[in-house]
């Protein structure tokens, strides 16, 4: 028979403010194998661990339930205090009275009854735990980073500071990421290229780094310390080895019309390129939907041009087999497009751009080489429009846009605009916006720069059409504050286009188990205080794959996972969770119903001697579970047809005593 | 029929601890309220819901049973979920052969961003269940001394 101790939690008032914990501990105090109950006004305290471990030394407690919040606030929380206390910790069992009882029910008889029924279901199911030893498993000392924008550069540098090695899995030939098209970054004006590029070198040149780029991760197995990652290096049609990155090819290739995807397409360039000057790695890429050799196998011009021999027209793609100990998502975000918002006239007019076609046209190794010209007529435009929020805070129309803030917008908004200004007096600047939201350091006093130095009109109200009339952009809008219609003859409009995570970032999330939001953002183990760790162990998240975020957040971000990486790695061996799959041989009769169910392919075969009743030996197949690969799902037990496979730590008997204390 | 005005259901929910478990604490967290009536045990995966739960569950009295797990794709072990939707809808027929009401079982994904979604699945489930009023069919009189 078990000695169980319950401990009552008020959590202040959150929980003791709609449920009567004195009762609900009287109430659990007469329950089966229960031989101390009481209550406390914060358990997780250290006042509170004490009460604890000194009930479970004074009473010889062999199992705790302990009335609180969520296991997954605390649970950790209360088996590292049992475990202090001589108590293994998986004889601790938490009922959730607090998420899922008293801040669920107004009423003190109600949350008090429901307090009292899921206590005595953890009584229940303590009854029956057992205790567990976790097995120990090695950790594969490497990580990796997938995406090559800031957030997985400043991930990686970190970790290989620490002397890790690192590989980053970029899909595009060059790493850099959004930052690399960017002209300047805000608040402070510095040049994005002059940041970012060092960075990217560095990366580049790091021992400990390996850059994969113009690759994508195709396949993820095992668990934390212990992932094994199948990356496809995607024929790129030149040797990387080789390739100097001299750029001849780049400028000797006959095919010239290829929408330049680094400009976003307000440029050309040809089917041989290097995205940027400043790429790393600096080697070229042939385009395979464009390069006329290998669409028709008649040109060649690039391999005959190339002294150092490095074009490979038979390239393949190549299968990159690597173990991993930690894996970091940092795929980043792309604009929304502007499909759905015809009224701002994007797809009918070359003069209605994005922000981020506004930073092409506005940086110097960008398409008009940093002069600010129409893309219809290479004119200087003499107005502009800035709208914002197109596509963010969209909460009346979610199927057009995004219910979230983007929260870059506005801030870059008000650097285009001052950045016009700086450069073109002579230019009128209007910016129409919801609210202006500059919630950081030296946010605001950036934005008062922009309307009081440098006389840029910011307008409450939205933009509600633009007609092209001519050379002209007619632009409708309301002005909020003085109540009026404005309609406004611009040359240039410029859409603050509401941002989301990256296309790739939904399939890696189902490779890697990870969970997403209704955005496709990745979940955070915890809102607040494990904001760059995902659910699922072993997988770190970094940047706006996370949620929106400006530059400085996503560094800040990208080197707390790294922080967190580098924690993992140190450590030779992983506890693993104790709570897994186990069969009972004597009822085992090798059917394999098991092993077809297991995700994990955890459960192998032998053959074992049984010893019969008549004295004789008998040779019978029985499963065996590998506990190190094991992950506790539990969905071999159910497929079990003679009920010879059991969960630790859930077991059969366990749930089936939960659903009786419930029931009753 | 007689409708018994006071008749409050008990439902039992097993909640997948990655995904659903969270989507209730976030419910919690955001004060969104659904009945007591809902009693929540903690699984690891939908998949681990062996239907023996189930028909003790009916069995000791409970007028409902739902089962909540991530949504298809997203399942923590990969394909739990799937084993779920496959083997409940082969039970909840069953069920309702036996006379269990397909309106008294369900399976509902819920993520763990999905708080709202957890209220607002536990509001509507047990309104229904309270509408087919008490249910008898399995329940075991022996359990009820």
């Amino acid at each position: 028979m078990q000695r169980i101790g319950v401990f009552v939690c008020w959590c202040g008032t959150n929980i003791a403010g709609t449920v009567d914990v004195v009762k609900v501990a009287e109430a659990l105090r007469t329950e089966p194998g229960v031989v101390f109950s009481d209550n406390y006004q914060y358990m997780c305290s250290q006042a509170g661990q004490d009460m604890i471990k000194d009930a479970i030394k004074e009473h010889n407690l062999t199992g705790i339930v302990v009335c609180s919040c969520s296991p997954r606030m605390h649970e950790a929380t209360f088996r590292k205090t049992a475990a202090a206390a001589g108590l293994n910790p998986y004889m601790v069992e938490i009922a959730n009275i607090r998420e899922q009882c008293s801040w669920i029910h107004k009423d003190m008889p109600t949350g008090t009854e429901k307090a009292i029924i899921l206590g005595k279901a953890a009584v229940a199911k303590v009854n029956l735990n057992t205790p567990l030893t976790p097995g120990q498993t090695p950790v594969t000392k490497r990580a990796l980073v997938i995406g090559g924008g800031i957030a997985g550069i400043q991930t990686a540098l970190d970790i290989a500071d620490a002397g890790f090695p690192v590989d980053i899995v970029e899909k595009l030939p060059t790493i850099g990421g959004k930052m690399a098209q960017l002209d300047k970054t805000f608040p402070t004006l510095d040049c994005a290229a002059c940041i970012l590029t060092p960075k990217m070198v560095d990366a580049g040149q790091n021992e400990n780094i390996r850059i994969f780029s113009y690759s994508e991760v195709e396949e993820v197995g095992g668990f934390v310390g212990n992932f094994s990652v199948k990356i496809r290096k995607k024929a790129r049609y030149v040797k990387e080895d080789i390739c100097t990155g001299c750029g001849l090819c780049t400028e000797k290739c006959p095919q010239k019309k290829v929408p330049n995807e680094f400009n976003l397409g307000m440029d050309n360039r040809r089917a041989v390129y290097i995205p940027f000057a400043q790429a790393v790695p600096k080697v070229a890429t042939i385009d395979p939907n464009y390069c006329t050799m290998l669409k028709t196998g008649k040109c060649g011009v690039c391999a005959k041009v190339c002294t150092a021999g490095a074009i490979d027209y038979k390239q393949k793609d190549e299968i990159i087999e690597e173990k991993y100990g930690a894996i970091v998502a940092a795929t980043g975000y792309n604009p929304i497009s502007m499909n759905k918002f015809d009224e701002f006239a994007y797809s009918q007019s070359k003069d209605v751009i994005t922000s981020l076609e506004f930073e092409r046209l506005t940086n110097a190794a960008g398409p008009t080489a940093g002069k600010l010209l129409r893309p219809s007529d290479g004119k200087h435009p003499h107005t502009i429009v800035f709208v914002q929020c197109v596509g963010s805070r969209c909460s009346h129309d979610a199927s057009k846009g995004k219910e979230y803030c983007s929260k870059i917008c506005c801030m870059y908004t008000a650097k285009h605009a001052m950045l016009v200004r700086d450069k073109y007096p002579d230019t009128e600047v209007y910016v129409f916006y919801i609210d202006v939201r500059t919630p950081g350091k030296a946010f605001d006093e950036f934005y008062r720069r922009a309307v009081e130095e440098y006389g840029v009109h910011y307008i409450k109200g939205m933009v509600g059409k633009v007609t092209p009339e001519g050379d002209k952009l007619k632009v409708l809008a309301s002005d909020l504050l003085a109540d009026k219609q404005l309609k406004i003859d611009a040359d240039l409009v410029v859409l603050a286009a509401a941002i989301e995570p990256d296309k790739s970032a939904r399939p890696l999330a189902t490779m890697l188990t990870a969970s997403m939001d209704t955005n496709d953002f990745f979940t955070e183990a915890h809102p607040k205080l494990r904001p760059v760790e995902s659910p699922t162990a072993g997988v770190f998240l970094s940047g706006t794959c996370q949620g929106p975020k400006d530059i400085p957040e996503t560094v800040s971000q990208a080197s707390a996972a790294a922080a967190k990486v580098i924690g993992l790695l140190c450590k030779d061996k992983l506890t693993g969770n104790p709570c897994v799959a186990s069969s009972n041989e004597l009822m085992c009769n090798g059917c394999s119903s098991c092993e077809k169910v297991c995700p994990y392919g955890a459960i192998t075969y032998e053959d074992k001697e049984f010893r019969m009743p008549d004295r004789t030996t008998k040779l019978r197949r029985v499963a065996k579970v590998n506990e190190a690969v094991c992950q506790g799902c539990g969905c071999c037990t159910v497929a079990c047809p003679s009920g010879a496979m059991d969960l630790k730590g859930f077991a059969n008997e366990q749930i089936m005593a939960e659903v009786d204390a419930i029931c009753k | 029929m007689q409708v018994n005005e006071n008749f409050k259901p008990l439902i039992v929910a097993f909640c997948c601890n990655w995904c659903s478990y969270a989507g209730a604490d976030l419910a919690g967290n955001n004060r969104l309220n659904y009945p007591a009536e809902v009693k929540i045990i903690r699984v690891p995966c939908s998949c681990r819901v062996n239907p023996m739960f189930i028909l003790r569950a009916f069995q000791r009295g409970a007028d409902g049973v739902i089962i909540c797990g991530c949504h298809p794709g997203d399942c923590h072990y990969t394909s739990g979920n799937y084993f779920t939707r496959r083997r409940m809808s082969l039970l909840f027929s069953m069920l309702d052969y036996l006379g269990i009401e397909r309106e008294r079982t369900r399976v509902e994904w819920v993520s763990a961003a999905e708080g709202a979604k957890f209220a607002a699945t536990m509001n509507e489930f047990v309104e229904q269940v309270t509408a087919l009023g008490e249910n008898k069919r399995l329940e075991d009189l022996r359990c009820k001394q």
